[in-house]
């Protein structure tokens, strides 16, 4: 679809022009915009800082009617990622009835860095770690550090 | 009690209304028939002119998609006099306030900016909606900027060509079923597209579309509003019976289309027995589902008399009850043949062993009363299955007939009233097993199931005559006596539901477990 290439094409030249600090996004194949590589640094004061994570955003043909879709590839110990190899995310922008054509990727860029900092328990799809997140403030950080330092050194 | 006095006032009816029930038949259908082309359906004085006949009747209306419309059309138009609005903005008010007329007046009374915020129809400029050519003008979704891109915005100010915004629309409305609630699709603008935008931005057939979608929040959003369950049906039924009212009434209403459901609980007519009952006893038959396999596994019918036998200890030596045949619970052989090598029966003695004999005893008996009803529950149910075949099949008797004997249409149609009876009886007896399921036993009870048996003779009478071939139903003797048949029947179960109905109002039924 014409249009959604075009839409594409400006919103990557824009993310690359002046990417936002710690988000850092190329093409995994340079002929096809639809699908993009995102390197994020995990935010100072979270668990995950001193982490690089790597993640694949898939935009939808009918982008931007559909939201796109962002999984970390790299394994993060977080209550709304779960903790498999998939690393599929649970975040509200991204649900089909919050999704507005005029959403940007950018928004699901930060939104993605915002998670990491605030981790939304009550959204949860890894449930042991929203338990602890909840329960027990300090051994979350301490596990989500370790899980950090063996993953995403 | 205002509600009872609403359906409880034609327990006077009298009783010649009752003596022909197809009689009473036609007449309702006859007045089906001038509801659904009176021009002039109007909530309020419609309820008041459907007299009711009989205690286990309810008060209801047959609606068409036109005057679901109509009634729409004019709750707008009131709105839109009363507040002096835009029709378009009436109609989205309309609908944020579930259609509630009065609570959307006194609130915009109050609070008017408040009210249009929520319903998403913020500040607005007058004028109506166009598509226009904006210079320098760049779609924030597709990114195209040629000159002469046409755009739309609506009153929130966020335009978008109209390609995208066609685009959004069919998807929202095709493949997300919205219509009412359709936002702008700028991020975070939460103002609701209106009919007369989405006309302009969208081809006929999803307008039309998007309109059915409208018409279905109406009903649903209205508690005395529901669609008529049968496929394809696209009537609506309106009927003032409320929740709490289901548990002393039983709320059948007949659609245009035949069908025939509970107002309450959506499912095919259940009278007598109340919704709650229902659930009940259609939960018990789905949990108890493995009951029949329960008893094929640990039951066996005795291999001379046929009765049958429930193993109630480890022994295999079975000697039936009835008519002593000795025989082997494994192979079902003769136990003479055995010899006693292998059989060992010590365990029958044991304490835990007997118990739990006592204990399936138990459950035996309790089973037993249940499979009682169920069997013939589902006996009734299994028949009004088969009643669109035998619809067919009278169908083609009554051709042949008119054929045979030289009978008129007119002559033959009592056949079409005996399959009719017999089906609506069939259906009511059918529940009157699961009712009796849970009735506790009393002399109201005995009464009730004298009622059952006199209906069920009657039914299993008039399906017996109605089986014969087509020589024997020229008879004029025969023909006489179906139709006498045919109106026992529907006087019979007339007389039950009005049993039933007339003692579910006012609490007279003592049940073996609570409601």
């Amino acid at each position: 679809m014409a249009s959604s290439q075009k839409r594409i094409t400006k919103e990557y030249a824009e993310v690359t022009a002046n990417p936002p600090a710690g988000i850092h996004v190329s093409l995994v194949d340079e002929s096809n915009v639809h699908n993009w590589n995102v390197i994020l640094d995990g935010p100072e004061g979270s668990p995950y800082a001193g982490g690089k994570f790597t993640l694949l955003l898939v935009l939808p043909s009918d982008y931007p009617f559909k939201p796109p879709k962002i999984n970390f590839k790299t394994r993060i110990w977080h209550p709304n990622v779960t903790f498999d190899e998939h690393g599929s995310m649970c975040i509200g922008i991204l649900k089909p009835e919050a999704w507005k054509p005029s959403s940007k990727i950018l928004s699901v860029l930060t939104a993605t860095q915002n998670l990491l900092v605030e981790p939304v328990p009550d959204d949860a799809v890894e449930s042991s770690a929203a338990e602890k997140f909840k329960n027990d403030r300090p051994a979350f950080d301490k596990e989500a550090r370790e899980y950090t330092k063996k993953y995403a050194k | 009690m205002d509600s009872e006095d609403d359906f409880m006032s034609g327990l006077s009816s009298d009783d010649d209304m009752l003596d022909d029930q197809s009689d009473n038949d036609d007449e309702s259908v006859a007045e089906f028939g001038i509801d659904e082309s009176d021009p002039e359906l109007d909530f309020s004085h419609k309820k008041d002119t459907k007299k009711k006949k009989t205690s286990f009747e309810i008060n209801f209306k047959v609606y068409k998609p036109e005057d679901i419309q109509r009634q729409q059309d004019d709750l707008i138009d009131e709105v839109n006099m009363i507040l002096d609005i835009r029709k378009e903005d009436a109609a989205i008010l309309l609908r944020h306030f579930r259609w509630n007329k009065e609570r959307l007046i006194e609130d915009y009374m109050d609070r008017p900016k408040k009210v249009l915020e929520a319903a998403g129809l913020g500040p607005s400029t007058t004028g109506p909606p166009k598509l226009e050519v904006v210079p320098d003008f760049m779609c924030d979704i597709c990114c195209e900027d040629e000159p002469g891109l046409k755009s739309f915005a609506m009153k929130c100010g966020h335009r978008f060509c109209a390609s995208c915004y066609n685009q959004y629309l069919v998807q929202k409305i095709k493949e997300e079923g919205e219509a009412a609630r359709i936002q702008c699709p700028a991020d975070g603008c939460n103002r609701i597209i209106d009919a007369k935008s989405l006309d302009l931005l969208v081809a006929a057939d999803l307008q039309q579309r998007y309109h059915e979608l409208l018409t279905r929040t109406y009903v649903e959003d209205k508690e005395h509003l529901k669609w008529c369950p049968a496929p394809d049906c696209p009537n609506a039924i309106e009927c003032g019976i409320k929740k709490k009212d289901l548990i002393r009434v039983v709320p059948t209403v007949a659609c245009g289309c035949d069908y025939k459901f509970c107002f309450g609980c959506i499912l095919a007519d259940h009278q007598p027995a109340p919704c709650e009952l229902v659930k009940r006893w259609l939960k018990k038959c789905a949990d108890d589902s493995e009951t029949a396999n329960w008893i094929s596994a640990h039951t066996k019918e005795c291999p001379k008399c046929n009765s049958t036998i429930e193993k109630n200890g480890g022994c295999n030596h079975m000697t039936c009850r009835k008519c002593k045949h000795e025989f082997c619970w494994m192979c079902m052989g003769l136990w003479s043949e055995h010899g006693t090598s292998w059989y060992n029966c010590n365990r029958f003695e044991e304490k835990s062993s007997s118990d739990a004999r006592d204990a399936q005893t138990k459950s035996r008996v309790s089973l037993q009363r249940y499979l009682h009803y169920y069997n013939r529950y589902a006996n009734h149910e299994q028949s009004a299955k088969l009643d669109k075949d035998i619809f067919i099949k009278t169908e083609k008797k009554m051709v042949q007939l008119q054929s045979a004997s030289g009978m008129s249409w007119i002559e033959v149609q009592y056949l079409n009233a005996a399959s009719h009876a017999l089906q609506e009886c069939r259906q009511t007896l059918k529940w009157t097993y699961a009712f009796a399921f849970y009735l506790a036993r009393n002399n109201m009870t005995e009464m009730f199931e004298d009622n059952q048996k006199d209906l069920e003779m009657a039914v299993e009478a008039l399906s017996e005559m109605f089986e014969k071939n087509v020589n024997e139903l020229s008879e004029p003797k025969l023909k006489v006596d179906i139709m006498d048949k045919t109106s026992y029947c529907s006087k019979r179960r007339d007389k039950i539901l009005e049993h039933t109905a007339e003692n579910l109002a006012n609490g007279g039924w003592s049940w073996s477990v609570d409601f």
